[in-house]
């Protein structure tokens, strides 16, 4: 290439009208690709329902007049003492083994639920990003003693330690909260740690280092944006497993304490009376698995539109349906993409 | 609007560049200026490294990991860098520019030997002792996409340096940030723009840019240009010459390629395998060099005249180079040295000043090469 046609290219650049210059951040991308995956977008909606509806629970119970702890021997029981079906005498889900209205006593168990989903998950987000960041970055023996002690904790029989705690200072919410917390942290820990060991060979991190930087500022300015990524794809997938395990552990009588209302209490009670009445065991099963789903396939959608490469997969698609709509028009050389400013180069 | 570029050309240098190299030549012959301790004027130097050394241990696995050798990446290493002056550091893939620049920005601790910065000794200084010589001396990385971190907007990768220092912020920094993007022949509007969004060039001058922003003293450049197009590459070179001169910047280049090194630097020195084979003012060592492995280097270079080019034999070096874990006996360069004889396996070489050349020509060979001695013809191989 000649230098006059260079000087051409540069010139060209020049004159180039200046638009855009607010550069789409990562986030931005992801969120226009997020925004076109439908199940993705379901999704977000069956969640924020889910979240109302929990935030609405005592609203149900006062329009229903039922509370979640109000037992009514009377209406909500019939004459054999057994729950009445859905839509009888004013329970839109039917009652429980003792009356209570099923429908309010699952949306205050969506708030258990969710708030140990979250609460747990967050939790763990926070110490296996920060212990990973310090294991990768820092390496040596606080990265032996962390990575081991992250071992342990995937080998350990986390049933046995919940059923031994609950042994020992009888079930609560507390307990719940810890060992879900304990045993979620190792795998965030495990990511984060393998991406800081390759993110701290970069050269901008060696480029932060010639600046001055300390080993806190890179850590968390340098290296943590690059893991935010995988790690909200991870936290997102966490959610769902924490609102499992502790629906696990409250069936099995070690989670939260009975009368309160819990997913996995009522799946419990509901073992007895499933032959006779099955929206006991239906309804709240049905909300276990929603949210659940809801929570995956979000996380699912979050990894594609994370990775750039779907957004050409989008675009292919769209690409294939404008052709069969528009069978007539060839491909001809418009169909190329116009060449943009910073394609052309300096 | 960015300055326009320059376009230098081999028939018409920049004037700028040939009275320097007028200036180092004159220093050179009347023996003021010399690469050796102490013939120097104390004042001029801003950084010196002497009889540096690095080596990095060599484990073997398990859980332990027991030393079984050392990489000798650098291994006793002098020199000097002038104020407002370039030096050339020339050498092929492996033989410790790259280490030895890590050395003298503070990267990694160095195994032995000093660095001095402006008369005070910065060798191995803790990260907060480093701290103020920080500002003074900054690097420019090789790999323009990997030195940017991709998640960061250049505004904030360009504003570090304030941040990192403390000494400026909010709508300030903003204000000299623009003004270095402006400066560096970036659209300061560009501001918010992520690294992705540029192009190599472009990406090498945010990198500059960042270096700058700090008004350091000394900038080392380690391969600044060597990933970019011979076109851009040419543009760097002349902001980067244009820095030199508006902020009377010094410059340590790093790069493998001889005619780059040629065009910026006021002197040059020649590494091979950790050691220096040649160093001296640009002008003898690449006219007269005296180290067989300066004058294979140089005659395999594209040359940019081609009646030149046919009338210049090329001297072919056989075999690879050796592994710095266990470098040879003697001369390092012996085993691959088309004039190597008895003393070259033994003895090692000391760099000094040969016979006839200026004294701040130093070479590391006991058979320098002479005037008009066709090393080309005493190689073990047929030229095709």
């Amino acid at each position: 290439m000649s230098v006059t046609e260079l000087e051409f290219q540069a010139s060209v650049v020049e004159a180039a009208p200046e638009q855009a210059i607010e550069g789409r951040s990562q986030w931005q991308l992801t969120w226009r690709r997020l925004r076109h995956d439908k199940m993705a977008v379901a999704s977000i909606v069956v969640i924020l329902i889910i979240t109302v509806l929990a935030l609405l629970a005592p609203v149900f119970a006062a329009v229903l007049h039922h509370g979640e702890y109000q037992a009514f021997t009377g209406a909500g029981l019939s004459s054999a003492g057994i729950p009445v079906g859905p839509g009888t005498h004013g329970f839109p889900l039917g009652t429980d083994y003792v009356g209570r209205d099923l429908l309010v006593r699952i949306l205050y168990g969506a708030r258990i639920s969710l708030f140990v989903g979250i609460s747990t998950t967050l939790m763990a987000t926070v110490a296996g990003v920060g212990m990973g960041l310090v294991a990768g970055y820092f390496g040596g023996h606080v990265d032996t003693v962390l990575a081991r002690f992250a071992d342990v904790v995937l080998a350990f029989p986390i049933l046995v330690l919940a059923l031994a705690l609950a042994a020992i200072y009888g079930p609560s919410l507390l307990i719940v909260l810890g060992v879900i917390t304990f045993f979620s942290w190792a795998g965030i820990f495990r990511i984060v740690r393998g991406q800081t060991l390759s993110i701290k060979e970069k050269e901008y991190i060696e480029a932060a280092r010639s600046l001055g930087a300390g080993p806190w500022r890179i850590m968390f300015i340098d290296i943590f944006p690059n893991l935010l990524g995988p790690v909200l794809v991870l936290a997102t997938l966490y959610i769902p497993t924490a609102v499992v395990f502790e629906a696990t552990l409250s069936f099995l009588g070690i989670g939260i304490p009975a009368p309160t209302p819990s997913w996995g209490v009522i799946l419990s009670e509901a073992q007895n009376y499933y032959l006779e009445s099955w929206w006991y065991v239906v309804f709240p099963a049905l909300a276990l698995l929603i949210t659940t789903l809801a929570f995956n396939l979000l996380g699912d959608g979050i990894r594609d539109a994370m990775d750039p490469r779907t957004e050409r997969l989008f675009a292919a698609r769209g690409n294939r349906r404008q052709r069969r709509t528009r069978k007539t028009r060839p491909a001809g050389p418009d169909a190329l993409p116009p060449l943009t400013v910073s394609e052309l180069g300096e | 609007m960015r300055p326009r570029p320059k376009w230098p050309t081999q028939s018409r240098p920049v004037p700028r560049r040939g009275e320097r190299d007028r200036v180092s030549d004159t220093l050179s012959q009347d023996g003021t200026a010399s690469l050796l301790p102490e013939a120097e004027l104390e004042d001029d130097v801003l950084v010196r490294v002497d009889n540096l050394v690095k080596h990095f241990p060599v484990k073997a696995g398990g859980l332990i990991g027991r030393t079984v050798g050392h990489v000798q990446a650098v291994d006793g290493v002098s020199l000097t860098i002038r104020r407002g002056q370039t030096l050339g550091l020339v050498g092929e893939t492996g033989c410790g520019k790259s280490t030895l620049a890590r050395c003298i920005a503070g990267l990694i601790p160095v195994t032995s030997g000093t660095v001095t910065f402006e008369r005070r000794d910065i060798t191995n200084l803790s990260r907060r002792a480093m701290r103020p010589f920080r500002r003074e001396i900054q690097m420019i990385f090789q790999d323009p996409y990997g030195s940017l971190n991709p998640r960061r907007r250049v505004g904030a990768i360009i504003g570090d340096p304030f941040a990192i220092h403390n000494t400026a912020t909010g709508a300030e920094r903003k204000r000299q940030v623009q003004e270095l993007m402006e400066r560096v022949g970036l659209n300061p509007e560009h501001y918010n723009r992520f690294p992705a969004e540029f192009s190599g060039g472009q990406r090498q001058r945010i990198g500059v840019a960042r270096a700058l922003a700090l008004r350091p003293k000394l900038i080392i450049c380690d391969e600044p240009v060597s990933a970019l197009d011979v076109s851009i590459q040419a543009q760097v070179l002349n902001l980067l010459s244009d820095l030199q001169d508006d902020f009377g910047l010094s410059y340590l280049f790093i790069a493998h390629d001889l005619e780059v090194v040629r065009h910026v630097s006021d002197a040059v020195i020649v590494m091979y395998l950790g050691k220096i084979a040649e160093a001296g003012p640009k002008g003898p060592v690449y006219e007269m060099p005296r180290h067989p492995y300066t004058a294979a280097l140089l005659s395999a270079a594209v040359a940019a005249d081609p009646k030149l080019a046919a009338a210049r034999q090329r001297i072919i070096l056989t075999g690879d180079v050796p592994s710095p874990i266990n470098p040879p006996s003697g001369c390092r360069f012996h085993p691959r040295c088309p004039k190597a004889a008895g003393p070259c396996s033994q003895q090692e070489p000391p760099l000094e000043s040969k016979p006839g050349d200026p004294a701040t020509h130093l070479t590391a060979c006991h058979f320098p090469v002479e005037a008009g001695q066709d090393l080309a013809l005493a190689d073990r191989r047929e030229w095709p």
